[in-house]
C-alpha cells in the first residue's frame, strides 16, 4: 500500500476511533450522536431484515432513470456547445446560476406536467446533472490535440468515422468524468429531493427517522448510504484512473 | 585523466566543491539513484566555467547543489569560503531551464523581484532595473505582461531579474534550451555581455558543445550517472570573445575534443535511459 | 510593438460587443420561450414572464419579506466567508505540503459527493435551530469545492516559481503572499464561482428544511401552498443574483489572466 493510502486510512480510522470514544463518554451530547459501532449494528439490523429493500429499489430506479437521461442529454448538449463556440460563451455565466437555486422549488410544477409519481424526482435528479454532463463532454471534445485531427483529415475519414475513430475515443477519459459526475449529482438531487419532498424512497426514511427521533435507525440509514456513496466512488474512480493512465500522456 | 583540481585542500576559490555526491534515496518500489558524483571543483572568481555532458547524468542536480537548493549526500560546497548547508547563499542568482517569469506581473515587477524583497530602495531598484532591462533589450517592454512576449524574450527578462542582483556567482541551467539555434547565438552573446559587465563568476549548465566552447574559459565534460568529471578542458579564449570565436582555428579542434570524450558516454546514457 | 497592441484592439471590441449582442438575443430566447411555456401550461401552473416580476415587486414592497432577505442575507453572507476565507486557507496548505495533498485528496472527494442532505440531522442535532445551523450548511457545500480548486491550483503550479523565490531568498510567508497566491489566484477565482452557488444553495436548503426565516423558508412555504407566482418569483431573484455574482466573478478571472 502507498504511503498517502496507508496514512488516509490511518486517517479515517483514527477518526471513527475517536467519535466512537467520544459519543460513549458522552463528550458529545448522546441524544444527538450514536457511537458508530452502534450506527455499524443499525446498519447491519436494516440489510438483514430487508425492512428498507423497497425504499432502497425505489431510489436506486430513480436516480437511474435520471443518470441515463442526463448522461444522454448531457452528451448531445455538449457536442451542440463544442460546435456552437458563441452560444457556449452566452451560456457560461448562466451555468453557475443554475446551481445556486434549489432545482427542488419547481417539484409543485413539475408534479402538475409529469404526475404525482417519480417522475418529476427523476427530472430533478436530471436539472441537476445534466450541466455537469455536458460542461465535461465540452471539454473532452475540446482537448482532442489538433495533431490527431489533422491527421484524420490526411487519412481522409469520413465525419462518421472521424467522430467514431478518434474524438470519441480521445475524449473519452473526460466524458467519463462527466458520467461519473451525472451519477454523483442526480444520486445527490434524488435522495435530497426525497428527504424534502416524498413520501417514499431512502431519502424520505431517513427524514422521516429524523421527526421521530428514531436515532438507530437514522444513522443506520445514513450509514448505509455513506458507505454506499463511497463504494460507488471508488469504483468509478478506479475505472476513470484506468481510462487516464490508458489514454492522456503523462508530463514530463 | 583526473580533473585538474582532484586532491587540493578546501579553501582556494570562488566556488569549491569537495567529493560532493548527491543520492536521491529510495522510495517505495524504487532503489536508490546514485545521481550525481563524487565530484571535485573549484571556479577561479570571474572566470566562466560550462558543464556539458549527455542527459541525465546529472548536470541539473550539480547546479542544484551549488545553488544551494540541496545538500549533498557526501562531501561540502563552499561558496566564498562559506560552506553551503540547505539556504541559497547571498550573493548567487540563477537562470531555470524553465519561464519563470510570473505572469502576474509585468516585465518591470518580475525583473524588480528579488531587489524588491532584498528590501533595495526604490530610487535603487528603478535605476538597476531600467539598466539590467535596456542592457537585455527589452527597454520598450517594461509595462508589458509575459503573455505577450516570446520565449526569448521571457527568458531575457529572467536573466535581467538575476542581474539586477549584482550577483558574484550567476548558474545559468540550459536557459536557452527552448529556443531556436539563431536566438541562442545571439543570446550567447549577450551572455558574455552581461559576464563582462558583472565581472560576477559564471557556471553554465548545457548540452550543446558548441555553446560551451564558444562562452567558456572552462568546460568541464562529464560522464553518465553519476556523474562525474572526466575532463576539465580549457579553451583559452580571451575576455572579449564573441561569436566569431568559432571562426578560430581551434574551435574545431576543441569541439572535436570534447565530442570524442562524450560519444561513449552518450551511447552509454541512451542505452540506459 | 505598440502599433501591434492597438491595431488588435479594435477586433477585440467588436467581439465584446457581439457577445453583449448574444445576451442579449438569449434573454429574449429565455422570455419568449417562457411565455409560450406559460399560455401552453395555464398561468396557474406557470406563471408569465410579467406576472412573475410584478410578483417579486409586490414582494419587495412587502416588509415580512425584506425581514426574510435580510436572514438569508445575514446567513449566506456569513457562510460565504467562512467557506473562502477557510477554503483557501486550507487549500494552500494541502497544496504546499505533497504528502498532505496526496492523503487528502480522494477524501476530499468522496466527501463532495456525498449527499449533504443526509449530513443535516447531525448539523441540527449539533447547532440547534438557529441561524448557525444554516451557516453551517451552507459552508459545508461551498468550501470542499474551494478547497479541491485551490489546492488543485497549487499542486499544479510549475515549481519553478517556487524555486526561484528560493534562489532570491524569500521566507516562506513572502513566498506564499507573493508567489503562490498570486499563481493560484485564477483557479481561486474558479473555485469561488462555484463555492459561491453550492453556498448559496446549502444556505436556502437549510432555510427550506429547518427554519422560521429566510428566502428558503418562504420557498417551502410557497411551495406547501402551492403558490407558483411566489416560487417563479423568488426563483428569478435567486438566479438573477447568483448569474450577477458568477459575472463579476467570471470578469475578475478574466482580468488576472492579463
Amino acid at each position: 500500500m502507498s504511503r498517502p493510502a496507508a496514512l488516509r486510512l490511518l486517517l479515517v480510522v483514527g477518526a471513527v476511533a475517536l467519535l466512537e470514544i467520544a459519543s460513549r463518554l458522552a463528550w458529545i451530547d448522546p441524544i444527538s450522536f450514536i457511537p458508530p459501532s452502534r450506527m455499524a449494528e443499525g446498519a447491519w439490523t436494516i440489510l438483514a431484515s430487508g425492512r428498507y429493500l423497497d425504499d432502497i429499489v425505489l431510489t436506486l430506479a430513480t436516480a437511474g432513470a435520471a443518470v441515463l437521461l442526463s448522461i444522454s442529454a448531457g452528451f448531445a448538449g455538449g457536442i451542440a456547445l463544442f460546435r456552437f463556440p458563441r452560444l457556449r460563451r452566452v451560456l457560461d455565466p448562466l451555468l453557475l446560476s443554475w446551481y445556486a437555486v434549489p432545482v427542488f422549488i419547481f417539484y409543485p410544477m413539475l408534479i402538475v406536467l409529469l404526475g404525482l409519481n417519480r417522475w418529476p424526482l427523476v427530472a430533478i435528479g436530471f436539472l441537476f446533472a445534466v450541466a455537469a454532463m455536458a460542461v465535461n463532454t465540452l471539454n473532452g471534445l475540446e482537448r482532442v490535440p489538433q495533431v490527431l485531427l489533422k491527421t484524420a483529415r490526411t487519412l481522409r475519414l469520413g465525419r462518421i468515422d472521424e467522430i467514431r475513430l478518434i474524438i470519441l475515443p480521445a475524449s473519452l477519459p473526460f466524458v467519463f468524468t462527466g458520467i461519473k459526475l451525472s451519477v454523483v449529482y442526480s444520486f445527490l438531487a434524488v435522495i435530497a429531493g426525497e428527504f424534502i419532498l416524498s413520501g417514499a424512497g431512502f431519502g424520505y426514511q431517513i427524514a422521516y427517522a429524523y421527526n421521530n427521533f428514531d436515532n438507530e435507525t437514522m444513522y443506520g440509514l445514513m450509514l448505509l448510504l455513506l458507505t454506499f456513496v463511497g463504494l460507488v466512488n471508488l469504483a468509478l474512480h478506479a475505472a476513470e484512473q484506468h481510462l487516464y493512465q490508458r489514454r492522456v500522456p503523462r508530463d514530463g | 585523466m583526473k580533473p585538474a583540481d582532484q586532491g587540493r585542500a578546501v579553501g582556494e576559490g570562488h566556488v569549491v566543491l569537495d567529493e560532493v555526491t548527491r543520492v536521491y534515496p529510495a522510495r517505495g518500489r524504487q532503489s536508490a539513484v546514485a545521481a550525481l558524483g563524487p565530484v571535485s571543483l573549484r571556479l577561479r572568481r570571474g572566470e566562466f566555467f560550462s558543464v556539458v555532458g549527455p542527459s541525465g547524468c546529472g548536470k541539473s542536480t550539480l547546479l542544484d547543489l551549488v545553488a544551494g537548493l540541496s545538500l549533498p549526500t557526501e562531501g561540502s560546497v563552499h561558496f566564498e569560503g562559506r560552506r553551503i548547508s540547505g539556504e541559497v547563499p547571498d550573493g548567487v542568482a540563477v537562470v531555470f531551464q524553465e519561464d519563470a517569469c510570473f505572469p502576474w506581473m509585468t516585465v518591470f515587477q518580475n525583473a524588480a523581484f528579488g531587489a524588491r524583497h532584498a528590501g533595495l530602495p526604490r530610487t535603487e531598484i528603478r535605476e538597476r532595473v531600467d539598466y539590467a532591462l535596456s542592457f537585455m533589450g527589452l527597454a520598450g517592454f517594461t509595462d508589458a505582461y509575459p503573455s505577450q512576449l516570446s520565449g526569448g524574450m521571457r527568458q531575457r527578462v529572467c536573466i535581467a531579474r538575476a542581474m539586477v542582483m549584482r550577483p558574484r556567482l550567476m548558474l545559468l541551467d540550459e536557459p536557452f534550451g527552448a529556443l531556436d539555434q539563431q536566438t541562442r547565438l545571439l543570446m550567447g552573446e549577450e551572455t558574455l555581455k552581461l559576464w563582462r559587465d558583472t565581472g560576477s563568476t559564471v557556471m553554465l549548465i548545457t548540452h550543446s558543445i558548441d555553446e560551451a566552447v564558444l562562452l567558456s574559459d572552462r568546460i568541464g565534460v562529464m560522464s553518465t550517472r553519476p556523474g562525474r568529471f572526466i575532463e576539465i578542458v580549457e579553451t583559452g579564449w580571451g575576455r572579449e570573445r564573441d561569436s566569431r570565436t568559432a571562426m578560430d582555428p581551434r574551435f574545431g579542434a576543441l569541439q572535436s575534443r570534447i565530442w570524442g570524450l562524450l560519444r561513449e558516454e552518450s551511447i552509454k546514457a541512451l542505452g540506459i535511459a | 510593438m505598440m502599433e501591434g497592441l492597438a491595431r488588435s484592439s479594435r477586433p477585440l471590441r467588436w467581439a465584446i460587443r457581439r457577445d453583449w449582442a448574444d445576451a442579449a438575443i438569449l434573454v429574449a430566447a429565455i422570455l419568449a420561450g417562457w411565455t409560450v411555456a406559460s399560455w401552453l401550461l395555464g398561468e396557474a401552473v406557470l406563471p408569465t414572464p410579467r406576472g412573475t416580476w410584478l410578483r417579486l415587486l409586490d414582494e419587495f414592497g412587502d416588509p415580512d419579506f425584506m425581514d426574510h432577505l435580510e436572514a438569508t442575507v445575514r446567513a449566506f453572507g456569513t457562510a460565504m466567508l467562512i467557506a473562502s476565507a477557510g477554503g483557501i486557507a486550507i487549500g494552500l496548505t494541502l497544496g504546499a505540503r505533497r504528502l498532505a495533498g496526496d492523503v487528502m485528496e480522494p477524501v476530499l472527494i468522496t466527501l463532495y459527493s456525498i449527499p449533504k442532505i443526509a449530513l443535516y440531522p447531525i448539523i441540527l442535532l449539533m447547532f440547534g435551530l438557529d441561524i448557525s445551523a444554516r451557516i453551517a450548511f451552507g459552508v459545508i457545500h461551498g468550501i470542499i469545492p474551494i478547497i479541491i480548486f485551490t489546492m488543485t491550483a497549487l499542486r499544479n503550479m510549475p515549481p519553478v516559481y517556487a524555486r526561484s523565490a528560493r534562489t532570491y531568498r524569500l521566507t516562506p510567508f513572502r513566498t506564499a503572499w507573493h508567489v503562490l497566491i498570486p499563481a493560484a489566484m485564477p483557479e481561486i477565482v474558479a473555485g469561488l464561482r462555484i463555492g459561491f452557488s453550492l453556498t448559496l444553495l446549502g444556505t436556502l436548503l437549510g432555510e427550506m428544511f429547518a427554519s422560521q426565516y429566510g428566502l428558503g423558508h418562504l420557498l417551502m412555504r410557497s411551495m406547501e401552498r402551492n403558490e407558483t407566482s411566489t416560487i417563479m418569483a423568488l426563483a428569478l431573484l435567486l438566479f438573477a443574483f447568483a448569474t450577477a455574482a458568477s459575472y463579476g466573478l467570471l470578469r475578475l478571472d478574466r482580468y488576472l489572466r492579463h
